[in-house]
């Protein structure tokens, strides 16, 4: 089933998309980040941490390295440039010189410097090596999902992979439940993290087992739970994916880690940290950038987080708000060498469940979506904001957002819990549920194809009228630019300020000389 | 009005007066289930180990515990390795003395849009000024939204849209500290604190940090201060030092009705001084 939407226009939109990232690129080309530069880092191997009894908590390398050049006014050449100095100078890999410094042994600034084209060769062949490791740990997770049953199907004739969340606070108690799901039939699992942290400029060390609605999203973690799901994606001759954030004020970091621990899903908008976290505008965009080169990279897919306009803003009137974003968002993906097939856009089923016809545009927005992303892997976000506490009804509309979501063929279908809006699942709600979503994507796998759509129906002019909203919305972003158009309220009714939010400190203008290896091969797609 | 006039045994809404139709009993109140007092409801848990008759006894030997009697394991699922879902069902033996409780509530009297902008301009000749923050680690702004928007929330039309209020929403990961500040430095009048993270009773402690904070700074009676939240109520509220709580459900003109209600009675006792430093 197909909706007459006109061509020309969804073309057009892509078309103003372009135009509207174009300043966006030419911003984010002229800085970095500090986030961007640990990233590099961590690339690097620089992965330890130290306890300081400061914050109580570990505090990683890669931030006293960033920390200490930037306390010079040096960062602006790029810490691949100092890194690389380091290690001709001293002999030693990046890991033992951030030791160093983080022990006072050494300062980088204090050492003598080689020539630009010898630091320039090293820091290449530094690149050259952590990318290798990118490559060798995507290659080993294609071979693994060759060896078994992948759910994922890349045209979409089967049903959504089934995603559900594990939010016990504690990583190991979180095995224990996604494992748990995994055998009920779950595809993704996503490790909820800690509310706490897309807000703190560094990231948490080792395995954790507290945090407040999850916990944190940390290197080992991430490495004790892909571990897990292997062990179950064998044991079930099934390829079991993992999720976490990509988001927040260590963006491209969590990026990294996880592409060095072979995640396959990351939250990673490029907006989302502007409008709900209140993060600087430049640094979320150019943070995104690098996050989705390396997404790129390890062939990660990316979830994007356009529900979220849709719990602030009213879901039948705003339907506009998401499609011109998932159009920006698509954008900066293809500005990050991303392809289609791995852009998980973002939307939901949000719409007041009371509103006369309501499943009607609930399915127009579904299918609008799948025919103007027509290979994009779309994460289908469940209802949230109407829930209340009667799990009953609860679970009753998450049947209807499970039928709606396989008769529109969506990418990934993240599932509803009854208990949504009371607490984060028990391990029975999650059963509930995924037995629910089970029976409609099996009893319901071929509705879609059954089915067309009545000429000039509800459904059809609804989808029309918002893609030409959508139309408006982007000419209009393209008029003001998107940096005024999000301080005039264009996405979720919130406004932010080009100099505004949290984060800004960390962004810097790069130096004529600035030197970045691993950007250069990544933008090159030299891996 | 004494106990004894009290009326405790009534006949249930529309029953034909016929004898085998059992009375509501307040003095011991049971569920309602397909009869009257017959005290039948329905509970689901998981038990770690695998699905078995001794697992579907053990379910039934923790509803006997629970106060259950007529116990009907309906459904015993195996979610996966070493987990059993169970649904039951029984008669609660137990029953409750509806006329011994008692409960904390908002005193006020809903009033809608139209009569609180009316009354805020008539009597008070000013905008009450609200400020309103998901405080703490919490980054989840629905519930502060849905009271503040224009928009509102069920038709409801939120604080921003009244004429009587100077609403101001601050947004999510507010500290306390910054949110004093913030009521200090605008002259506000009441504070509205949402929380819907409730890990680890955080909610609790970062309402009670807020109150402390304000006590600290003798700024306990300057403002009237609210809190709201999926796992918020009137008396957690009163307990944490508020003066007023709202659980699910509340609409915007609840929190207006209360605001307006409680500016006019501190203004009325005149307690403290509500006259703005010009």
């Amino acid at each position: 089933m197909k909706l007459a939407l006109d061509r020309k226009k969804i073309a057009l939109c892509r078309k103003i998309a372009v135009k509207i990232s174009e300043d966006v690129r030419e911003m984010i080309d002229a800085h970095g980040t500090v986030a961007t530069e640990r990233s590099v880092l961590r690339l690097m191997g620089v992965d330890g941490a130290k306890l300081n009894p400061k914050i109580n908590q570990y505090y990683p390398l890669a931030n006293v390295v960033v920390d200490q050049i930037e306390a010079v006014g040096a960062l602006p050449r790029g810490v691949s440039y100092w890194m690389a100095n380091a290690c001709l100078q001293t002999g030693k890999a990046p890991a033992e010189i951030a030791e160093a410094m983080s022990n006072g042994e050494l300062h980088m600034g204090k050492l003598a410097q080689a020539k630009p084209v010898e630091i320039e060769k090293k820091a290449k062949a530094l690149a050259k090596e952590g990318l290798k490791r990118l490559v060798l740990k995507r290659n080993e997770r294609n071979k693994l999902i060759k060896s078994l049953k992948d759910p994922q199907d890349k045209t979409f004739r089967k049903p959504p992979v089934k995603y559900v969340i594990v939010a016990s606070g504690n990583i190991f108690e979180d095995v224990v439940q996604a494992r748990s799901a995994a055998q009920a039939g779950a595809d993704v699992i996503a490790v909820i993290r800690s509310t706490a942290q897309s807000l703190l400029d560094y990231m948490p060390h080792g395995a954790t087992t507290e945090g407040f609605g999850g916990t944190y999203a940390t290197q080992e973690n991430f490495k004790i739970m892909r571990k897990a799901l292997d062990e179950e994606s064998l044991k079930l001759g099934r390829y079991v994916r993992l999720t976490n954030y990509s988001s927040g004020l260590c963006m491209p970091e969590i990026a990294t880690v996880a592409a060095q621990e072979r995640l396959d899903f990351l939250l990673c908008d490029s907006l989302y940290g502007i409008l709900f976290r209140d993060i600087n505008m430049k640094r979320t965009l150019i943070d995104q950038h690098f996050s989705r080169l390396v997404c790129a990279l390890s062939e990660i897919y990316i979830n994007t987080g356009e529900d979220n306009y849709l719990t602030t803003a009213d879901a039948v009137e705003n339907g506009h708000q998401v499609l011109a974003s998932q159009f920006i968002n698509e954008r900066f993906a293809i500005q990050a060498n991303m392809k289609e097939e791995y852009m998980g856009l973002g939307h939901a089923m949000e719409m007041n469940p009371f509103h006369t016809d309501v499943i009607l545009l609930e399915i127009a927005r579904a299918q609008m979506t799948r025919d103007i992303f027509p290979k994009a892997p779309l994460k289908y976000m469940p209802p949230t904001r109407h829930m209340e506490g009667d799990i009953f009804f609860s679970h009753t509309y998450d049947a209807i957002f499970n039928l709606v979501s396989v008769m529109t063929n969506q990418g990934v279908h993240l599932l509803g819990m009854p208990t949504e809006a009371i607490h984060t699942p028990l391990l029975g709600d999650r059963f509930m549920a995924l037995k629910s979503c089970n029976y409609i994507f099996n009893g319901a796998e071929h509705l879609g194809e059954e089915l067309i759509f009545k000429k000039n129906g509800k459904i059809e002019k609804w989808s029309q009228k918002v893609l030409d909203d959508s139309v408006k919305l982007l000419k209009y972003i393209d008029k003001v630019g998107i940096f005024t158009a999000i301080e005039k309220k264009v996405f979720a009714e919130v406004s932010r300020k080009l100099d505004g939010g949290k984060g800004y400190k960390g962004v810097f203008v790069r130096d004529k000389n600035y030197l970045n290896p691993f950007l250069d091969m990544l933008e090159r797609r030299q891996y | 009005m004494s106990e004894d006039k009290l009326v405790t045994k009534f006949l249930p809404y529309g029953a034909p007066n016929h004898p085998s139709v059992k009375m509501v009993d307040l003095k011991n109140l049971r569920p309602y289930g397909d009869a009257m007092n017959d005290g039948r409801g329905q509970v689901s848990f998981t038990l770690p180990v695998n699905p078995s008759p001794e697992a579907e006894e053990a379910a039934r030997e923790i509803m006997r515990k629970m106060g259950f009697a007529d116990i009907k394991v309906v459904a015993m699922e195996r979610p996966s390795e070493g987990f059993s879902f169970f649904v039951c069902y029984g008669a609660m033996s137990h029953s409750v003395d509806f006329t011994k409780i008692h409960v904390l509530k908002v005193e006020t009297e809903f009033k809608d849009f139209y009569t609180i902008n009316e009354t805020i301009k008539k009597e008070i000749g000013r905008k009450i000024i609200i400020a309103g923050a998901t405080t703490g680690f919490d980054a989840h702004t629905v519930g502060i939204d849905a009271i503040f928007n224009m928009k509102g929330y069920k038709g409801d039309y939120g604080l921003e849209r009244y004429s009587g209020f100077d609403a101001r929403n601050l947004g999510a990961q507010v500290l306390n500290e910054e949110l004093l500040d913030y009521a200090v430095k605008n002259n506000v009048d009441a504070i509205l604190v949402s929380q819907i993270v409730d890990e680890k009773d955080c909610h609790i402690d970062n309402l009670k940090a807020l109150m402390q904070l304000a006590e600290k700074k003798g700024m306990r009676d300057r403002f009237i201060f609210i809190c709201g939240g999926p796992r918020l109520n009137h008396p957690l509220a009163v307990e944490c030092g508020l003066d007023a709580g709202f659980g699910p459900g509340t609409l915007p003109s609840h929190v207006a009705s209360y605001v307006l209600d409680e500016f006019l009675r501190r203004k009325n006792a005149q307690k403290k001084p509500l006259k703005k430093g010009s």
